[in-house]
């Protein structure tokens, strides 16, 4: 016993001096990045594992010069990558402990990351007060730019929250369907009442008079929806909408299926697309997906998307879906505005002022096309958005996406100064949909 | 008069010297060791639970009590002042504890340690259906004054330090003057043989109900000051896996001394930081291989290694 407790206390003691060894200071010649998403928890499946994998794959070929113009220079301006990437699971107060450590005790140059909307609304403020450049890529609240009005240090490459549904309300009118009852079921969470309140609001503005059936707030995890899919089925409306996500959503799909809840009637389901390879033909044909922007399927044919989507499948087994792009095109802008910030000035780390300066108002090349951080004063993206529907190839055993309707960014996006729920109230004044 | 014996003169200076540190190790380290040692706050809380032969896995409960006081303090009441903030915490926990108190009181092991979960939960579940308050998002939390003092960045990190390490420190010779009391003792006594009490004369129940409102106030203040360093707070501080934690790191520490759950809090701090620095995808693993093995090698807790050396000597 005594020699254990010895040894026991020899190990603390290395522990000891280990905690106390002080890490080298990004000084070794590399641009040192953290990158911040869920390797654990119910969030790591079906959004932390596909970013991670993204980004593991885009930081190799940066490293290696690999990857097409405009970003055929090696790493970032010259400098080898080296990323420092932390669990985002654990919660808000855990995360702001890691952030510090991140900026004080690794000297990040730059941290990209978080999914979760209370993790980026607790990490805001702490990276304006540590100037550290901050790149959101996930989190959708809004938020963000409405809690942080003067952004310094913090971008988000991602989209808003309510440009899902503000959208999912357009493609359903759009698409000629009928729509006079709408059901709804969300997580009973932050997330799910948000996206349920724009998307209610916003299908009221297009088609006044629409009656709302039922709204069903199932607690998060929950995995069992029978009586929720009952009650949605007896209410009879002619749209479901969820903004259910993962082992959530997918249990969703497979037990309405089941009960014949999604035939003869429309269902939109905002976060689907991240589930388009693991459906396997048990989501009925004609359930309409949202990718939360133009990624994973959404995403255009270009030269990096294409080189995108067969680097990723070199290197992993399933079809990198929307968080794998959402990863990488936060990556990339990152690169852009270094580069544009270095000015030239190969092998330097830019100084973090220039740095945020640069990247406000850029406009970036990415694997969803150009993207433009032209609001909340240059630091929020802008881009379009789309919803198609799933369909399912028995023969090719191959998921594919049909009757894609895209938007403009300025369709679906409230503008600077307004928050998007007084934006649809007052009937999207300003909107440029093309027709 | 006081009787000052070893433990204080150390606990005095430990807090003493934590105090001076703050001026000169980084700010991430002082930022860990602000919230290692607000949660050890809790966990005094917990211990002082334990000592009583009470388990509770709802602390969460008040320590939401004592963030959402100086959150919401700051943001509707206008009330800026971190002393005034954290009192206001605790008093609120006090309250709702005198209230719950009188019921918990009628419960023992692993009955107290399930209602005191599914209280907290019911907390949890109220905050995430209120929107105005975001939900699961949370809400961030102004910048506090300090006794009508503000600070910019860098003083109000250390100047929060200070305040946590004082008040850790103080809260800690508190207890460990209120363990060596007959109250303390009587505590004790109910852990060992509850109907003996009652033949002294004594009721247990009213003696667990005080045990009940101290532990309440100590997560409050722990939990305001979590709320003030990170500067945001959410649902999550109640749930039940936030009082898992403060039950791990005192099984961690050990009981049998107030400074226990300040070493413990800090150790498990650093571990935590440091796996997931170095094995993010198995971090809570190697949290796990911890508990397991101070529990095989050192069932008594941290503290153990402490008090057999002292019996090696004598």
């Amino acid at each position: 016993m005594k020699n254990i407790v010895q040894k026991t206390l020899a190990v603390m003691a290395a522990a000891g001096t280990l905690a106390a060894m002080p890490v080298h200071a990004a000084e070794n010649g590399k641009f040192r990045v953290g990158v911040v998403t869920f390797l654990s928890g119910a969030a790591a499946g079906p959004f932390g594992v596909p970013s991670i994998n993204g980004a593991k794959v885009l930081v190799d070929a940066l490293n290696q010069g690999k990857v097409p113009a405009p970003y055929n220079v090696k790493g970032i301006n010259g400098l080898e990558i080296e990323t420092v990437v932390i669990d985002e699971n654990g919660g808000a107060t855990k995360q702001v402990e890691e952030f510090r450590n991140l900026a004080e005790r690794h000297k990040v140059d730059a941290v990209v990351g978080y999914i979760s909307s209370g993790d980026c609304l607790a990490i805001s403020p702490v990276a304006e007060e540590l100037g550290v450049p901050t790149v959101f890529f996930d989190c959708g609240t809004s938020r963000l730019f409405e809690e942080n009005k003067t952004p310094r240090y913090v971008f988000r490459t991602g989209l808003d929250a309510a440009i899902d549904n503000i959208a999912a309300a357009r493609y359903l009118v759009d698409s000629g369907r009928k729509v006079e009852a709408i059901a709804g079921i969300q997580q009973n969470y932050a997330w799910g009442q948000d996206s349920w309140g724009d998307f209610t609001a916003a299908i009221k503005q297009l088609k006044p008079g629409v009656k709302v059936t039922t709204e069903q707030f199932p607690k998060i995890f929950q995995g069992q929806y029978g009586a929720e899919i009952s009650a949605l089925a007896l209410s009879n409306p002619d749209v479901i909408h969820s903004s259910f996500w993962g082992g959530d959503m997918e249990a969703l799909v497979l037990q309405g299926n089941a009960r014949g809840l999604f035939d003869k009637r429309s269902a939109i389901l905002t976060c689907g697309e991240s589930a388009l390879d693991r459906f396997k033909g048990q989501a009925s044909n004609g359930l309409i997906v949202g990718g939360r922007g133009p990624f994973g399927a959404f995403a255009p044919k270009n030269t990096l998307s294409d080189w995108f989507h067969a680097a990723y499948m070199a290197k992993n087994e399933i079809e990198p879906t929307y968080p794998a792009y959402k990863m990488v095109q936060a990556i990339l802008g990152l690169k852009a505005a270094a580069e544009k910030a270095a000015a030239g000035k190969a092998g330097t780390v830019p100084g973090k002022d220039a740095l945020v300066g640069a990247f406000s108002n850029l406009t970036f090349e990415s694997v969803s096309g150009s993207v433009n951080m032209s609001r909340a004063k240059g630091h929020q993206a802008l881009q379009g958005i789309a919803y198609g529907e799933y369909h399912y190839d028995a023969k090719t055993k191959k998921a594919s996406l049909k009757n894609i309707k895209a938007y403009a960014g300025e369709c679906v996006t409230p503008p600077d100064g307004t928050t998007a729920g007084e934006w649809i109230k007052a009937g999207f004044p300003g909107a440029k949909c093309g027709g | 008069m006081i009787h000052i014996d070893r433990s204080m003169v150390g606990l005095a200076a430990a807090t003493l010297i934590l105090a001076a540190a703050g001026g000169f190790v980084p700010d991430w380290l002082a930022f860990i060791l602000t919230l290692a040692l607000a949660k050890a706050l809790v966990v005094q809380g917990v211990v002082l639970q334990m000592r009583a032969g009470l388990v509770s896995f709802g602390q969460g409960l008040f320590f939401c009590v004592g963030g959402y006081a100086v959150g919401m303090g700051g943001h509707f009441f206008g009330i800026n002042d971190a002393p005034v903030l954290l009192l206001a915490g605790a008093l609120a926990a006090v309250a709702l504890a005198a209230v719950l108190g009188l019921l918990m009181t009628r419960y023992r092991d692993i009955f107290f340690a399930m209602l005191s979960l599914a209280l907290s939960m019911i907390l949890f579940g109220v905050l995430v259906k209120s929107s105005e308050l975001g939900s699961t998002d949370g809400f961030n939390v102004h910048p506090a004054t300090f006794f009508g003092l503000s600070f910019k960045t860098e003083a109000y990190k250390t100047a929060l330090y200070l305040l946590t390490v004082l008040l850790a420190g103080g809260g800690a010779l508190v207890l460990h003057l209120v363990h060596h009391s007959g109250l303390g003792r009587m505590w004790e006594a109910i852990r060992e043989n509850e109907i003996r009490v009652e033949y002294l004369g004594l009721s247990p129940r009213w003696l667990l109900y005080a045990n009940y409102l101290l532990a309440a106030a100590f997560a409050a203040l722990g939990g305001g000051l979590t709320a003030l360093a990170t500067g945001h707070i959410d649902p999550e501080m109640s749930f039940w896996t936030t009082s898992g934690e403060f039950v791990f790191i005192a099984l961690l520490g050990g009981t049998s001394h107030v400074a226990a759950p300040m070493v413990a809090a800090v150790l498990f701090a650093f571990v935590r930081t440091y796996a997931i620095e170095f094995t993010p995808h198995t971090w809570q693993m190697i949290l796990g291989f911890v508990l397991l093995g101070i529990i095989v090698f050192l069932p008594k807790g941290l503290w153990s290694l402490v008090r057999s050396e002292k019996r090696a000597k004598a």
